[in-house]
């Protein structure tokens, strides 16, 4: 599928997708929204790249392969619940937040990182299935 | 203390990064952590002695009751101590005896990783922290046992190993989740404050049942004990170290530890006496079958193990004493013997002890510390197997009732085991040396000086026993709760009854040495026997289960989705439908149903119209394209009612699916051949049943009473406790957090399962060599 307007088309899109599937992963605390969504629009973002520009290219501009956001995310996931037991002395998954919210963020807590390593970990399994599939099939 | 038993771990998981380092010339540098570790154990030789008892908590689930206590008393003292002495010993030995091992790293990996677990479970006071504990220490010897994993008698023994002892674990799990809910606590120093709420309780034999299960399995007892004599396919300082102190004494050392709180009853001391007696009897006179050093050995440890859970039955002060002291005997000179075993194999590469002979020309330091081994082993004055053996007698002489036969039963396996000890540590030593042994090899120091250093210790605590009296033996005397004024370790006694059983021992033991040749001609004989063993019944109980497993799998598992569909959708329908028709009284509240309005109509009237179209095309990319529809049709439903979050996440998993159906379906050729009317009749009827259970399901569910509760807390506390609006999502990263952290984790291993199954299959040509 390799038409010339879908070509420069995603190359414009791809950005301005993942910018949206930021906005969608830190909206999700008060919006509807999250890590979840936020992922799969990232990955979709990249899939809809690799059709118009053929899987080569989308894995140059990644420069990695996309399973390494899987340990990355499942690490920041575990860590933002490992934080309050070895820094704070509670129990696991405890929510910490800092108290003054953040300009364009909004407020920060532990599970702003858990949720951030949800999207990781979303985007890295659709795209590793989805890359692995494409390439034997 | 939490900190010496993670060293071990921490030090296990380094050597993934540093082991190129470990190899080589500074491959002696690992021993500093089970030298560093004994002499941060032995400093609390002092305190304990002085009847004190060091405890360490660290709370871990305090909310079940479950915390991470150690305790360090007299008896996991000599077991610590045991565990990181000879651990020492072993890791230096291993330096030399595997040197040139190219996975020498790995082996230190899995070595310091059991000996932390194996510290956790003689220090650990909570019975599940030991549990855990226990577990790893069989996970552990799993690696260690099957170390030459391209042996496949190795790996085969490695798995019995870990199939016997794992069943143990699970067992232990039981006990001491009855053991809790029975008493309150999984604290064993609470347990020990009141044992009559475990030994008046009903479900006290429950709980034992258990406890036996786990220690009979791991500490090698009959009929469980066939995985020891199977794990001597490990190198040998691993046999060292499982067999000699560590590894099998753990079905001791949880027998010794709950002595003090379900011990004094019959049905513990029967069954510890009967299932011990038979298991020293039966494995010691298994000893004169065999040929093979290591296999020798084997069963003299499995009949060491039989005499230290028949004098934990026996269970009077004197037989708990000799217990104690026998457990720290035993390690002293079965370490020896497994030692000069493997220092033997590598200089003649031969364990068949019908060959070896005259081996003192060549290596006399190890044949020395042989000697001593056997003597400490026969119980001969001056060692401190004397003292042992005299302890056992005493233990025997003075029970209630049976003094004969018990006494006697001692006496015959003292006397096989002596036998044992002599073809082990002296026969190889003595004689002429043959021919071919002659270019042998003289032993690197670090082959030799453990088991020297390991023997000479046991005779110098037999000529000074006051060394480990006040220091090793009477603080595990204290630990059992039992009084220790009265205990006196002495080398001489005077001449008694027990002397004279001491002499018959030794003397037969010896007559035996020179009536009897190890040959291979007994050994067929015990082979041909073999039909009737435990072992051989659990293999065909594997047969068996092995073939139905396989039958199973091939009627279920047999390569077909649509068959996996068709399966699960008729059992559920079944399950369902079964419950649904027994106790369900059906109410539709017409009233609750609000207006269809128009825009919902065309949406319902776009989907039934895609199910046709997505039913009888005859193209597969054009029946995907219409599921995406489907798809889409049920996103706007969630939008009408309100749903914003699992429509938008809907949204994206169909636009996904629709991609991923059709990289798979793109290169496809074209339908063949259409399934016939009869099976399309068949599916037809399966997926309207599927259909209408569900639907019937979710009118059901609508018509049950609503219970607010839950999303009352949620709405009401999502905001002030987790600092979010959106309760869904508040739900997903907070309340249930640790859902969503094992979901993403269940996503993470399903991709790296296609990745392994499409990426990493073998290339035709490879698949050729296997």
């Amino acid at each position: 599928m390799k038409t010339i307007i879908l070509r420069t088309a995603s190359n414009y899109l791809l950005p301005i997708l993942l910018l949206f599937s930021i906005f969608i992963l830190l909206r999700g605390h008060y919006l509807p929204g999250g890590g979840f969504v936020g992922g799969l629009i990232a990955s979709i973002a990249f899939v809809l790249h690799a059709f118009a520009n053929g899987l080569k290219d989308t894995k140059k501009l990644l420069k990695f392969h996309p399973g390494y956001l899987m340990p990355a995310g499942l690490a920041l996931s575990f860590l933002s619940g490992l934080l309050p037991v070895v820094g704070f002395d509670e129990p696991f998954m405890t929510g910490l937040w800092l108290h003054h919210p953040l300009p364009v963020i909004g407020s920060i807590g532990t599970a702003l990182f858990f949720d951030i390593g949800v999207y990781l970990v979303v985007q890295g399994v659709t795209l590793t299935i989805i890359f692995t599939i494409s390439e034997s099939a | 203390m939490l900190t010496a038993i993670l060293t071990g771990f921490s030090f296990s998981v380094l050597l993934i990064f540093l082991g190129r380092f470990v190899k080589g010339k500074f491959s002696l540098l690992p021993s500093l952590l089970p030298l560093g570790l004994f002499i941060y154990f032995a400093q609390f030789i002092g305190e304990i002695s002085q009847g004190k008892t060091i405890v360490r908590n660290y709370e871990w689930i305090p909310s079940f009751g479950v915390n991470l206590s150690f305790t360090l008393d007299g008896l996991s003292l000599l077991f610590s101590l045991m565990i990181t002495g000879i651990g020492f010993l072993v890791f230096a030995y291993t330096s030399a005896y595997l040197k040139t091992h190219k996975f020498l790293d790995r082996f230190y990996g899995y070595l310091s990783a059991f000996m932390a677990a194996m510290l956790g479970l003689v220090l650990s006071d909570n019975v599940i922290s030991l549990f855990v504990f226990w577990e790893l220490t069989s996970i552990s010897s799993f690696f260690l046992i099957g170390f030459n994993n391209t042996n496949e008698a190795s790996r085969k023994s490695a798995l019995t190993a870990l199939g016997i002892t794992g069943i143990g674990g699970l067992l232990l799990l039981a006990g001491a989740i009855v053991l809790g809910s029975i008493s309150g606590t999984y604290s064993i120093a609470e347990m020990m404050q009141d044992p009559s709420v475990i030994t008046g309780s009903e479900y006290y034999i429950l709980a034992v049942a258990l406890i036996f299960g786990a220690a009979f399995t791991k500490s090698a007892q009959f009929p469980f004990h066939f995985w020891l004599p199977g794990a001597m396919k490990a190198p040998t300082p691993v046999s060292t170290y499982l067999h000699s102190a560590t590894m099998v004494k753990a079905g001791i050392y949880l027998l010794l530890r709950l002595t003090p709180v379900l011990g004094g009853e019959a049905f513990w001391n029967t069954s510890l006496i009967i299932v011990g007696g038979i298991t020293m009897l039966y494995s010691a006179v298994h000893t004169i079958f065999r040929t093979d050093l290591k296999g020798i050995l084997a069963y003299s440890t499995i009949s060491a193990l039989g005499i230290l859970v028949f004098l934990i039955g026996l269970g009077t002060e004197a037989s708990l004493l000799a217990a104690a002291v026998f457990i720290l005997v035993h390690a002293l000179y079965k370490a020896t013997l497994f030692l000069i075993t493997g220092a033997i194999d590598l200089g003649t590469k031969t364990r068949d002890v019908t060959q070896l002979r005259g081996l003192r020309r060549v290596m006399l330091p190890v044949a020395i510390a042989g000697v001593l081994a056997a003597l400490s082993n026969a119980g001969i004055p001056s060692s401190i197997g004397f003292i042992g053996k005299d302890l056992i007698y005493e233990g025997t002489l003075h029970f209630e009732n049976s003094v004969v036969l018990l006494t006697a039963l001692a006496l015959i396996t003292n006397v096989f085991i002596s036998y044992a000890g002599y073809v082990a540590g002296i026969k190889p030593f003595f004689g002429k040396l043959p021919e071919e042994f002659k270019e042998t090899k003289y032993p690197d120091f670090f082959i030799w000086f453990p088991p020297v250093l390991l023997a000479s210790l046991g005779i110098l605590f037999g000529l000074f026993p006051g060394l480990i009296e006040g220091a090793l033996i009477k603080p595990i005397v204290s630990s059992l709760n039992l009084p220790t004024e009265e205990i006196h370790l002495k080398f001489w006694h005077g001449f008694t009854p027990i002397l004279a059983l001491s002499a018959l021992t030794i003397g037969s033991g010896v007559a035996m040495y020179f009536l009897l040749k190890p040959s291979k001609k007994l050994e067929n004989f015990i082979n041909s026997l073999e039909v009737i063993s435990p072992k051989n019944i659990l293999e065909q109980f594997n047969n068996v289960f092995e073939r139905f497993s396989s039958l199973w799998t091939n009627t279920f598992q047999n390569g077909y989705l649509r068959n996996y569909v068709s399966t699960i959708i008729v059992f559920l329908v079944a399950l369902v439908s079964w419950v649904l028709l027994q106790n369900t009284t059906y109410k539709i509240d017409y009233a609750s149903f609000s207006k269809l309005t128009i825009y919902e109509g065309i949406v319902v009237g776009i989907m039934f119209f895609a199910i046709i179209f997505t039913v009888f095309t005859k193209s597969r990319l054009a029946a995907v394209a219409a599921m995406g529809v489907m798809g889409y049709s049920i996103c706007l439903l969630f939008v009408f009612y309100s749903a914003p979050d699992l429509a938008m996440t809907q949204f994206a998993i169909d636009t996904l699916t629709v991609i991923l159906f059709v990289l798979v379906l793109y290169r496809l050729p074209k339908y063949l051949s259409l399934s016939d009317y009869k099976n399309r009749i068949r599916d037809g009827i399966l997926s309207i049943a599927f259909g209408g259970l569900i639907s019937i399901l979710a009118l059901e569910v609508l018509a049950q009473p609503v219970n607010e509760e839950i999303s009352e807390f949620y709405a009401k506390n999502s905001y002030i406790e987790a600092h979010g609006k959106n309760v869904v999502n508040v739900i997903l990263v907070d309340f249930r957090g640790a859902d969503t952290m094992v979901e993403i984790s269940v996503l993470a291993i399903a991709a790296i399962g296609v990745f392994g199954l499409l990426k990493l299959r073998l290339k035709s040509t490879e698949r050729g060599q296997r």
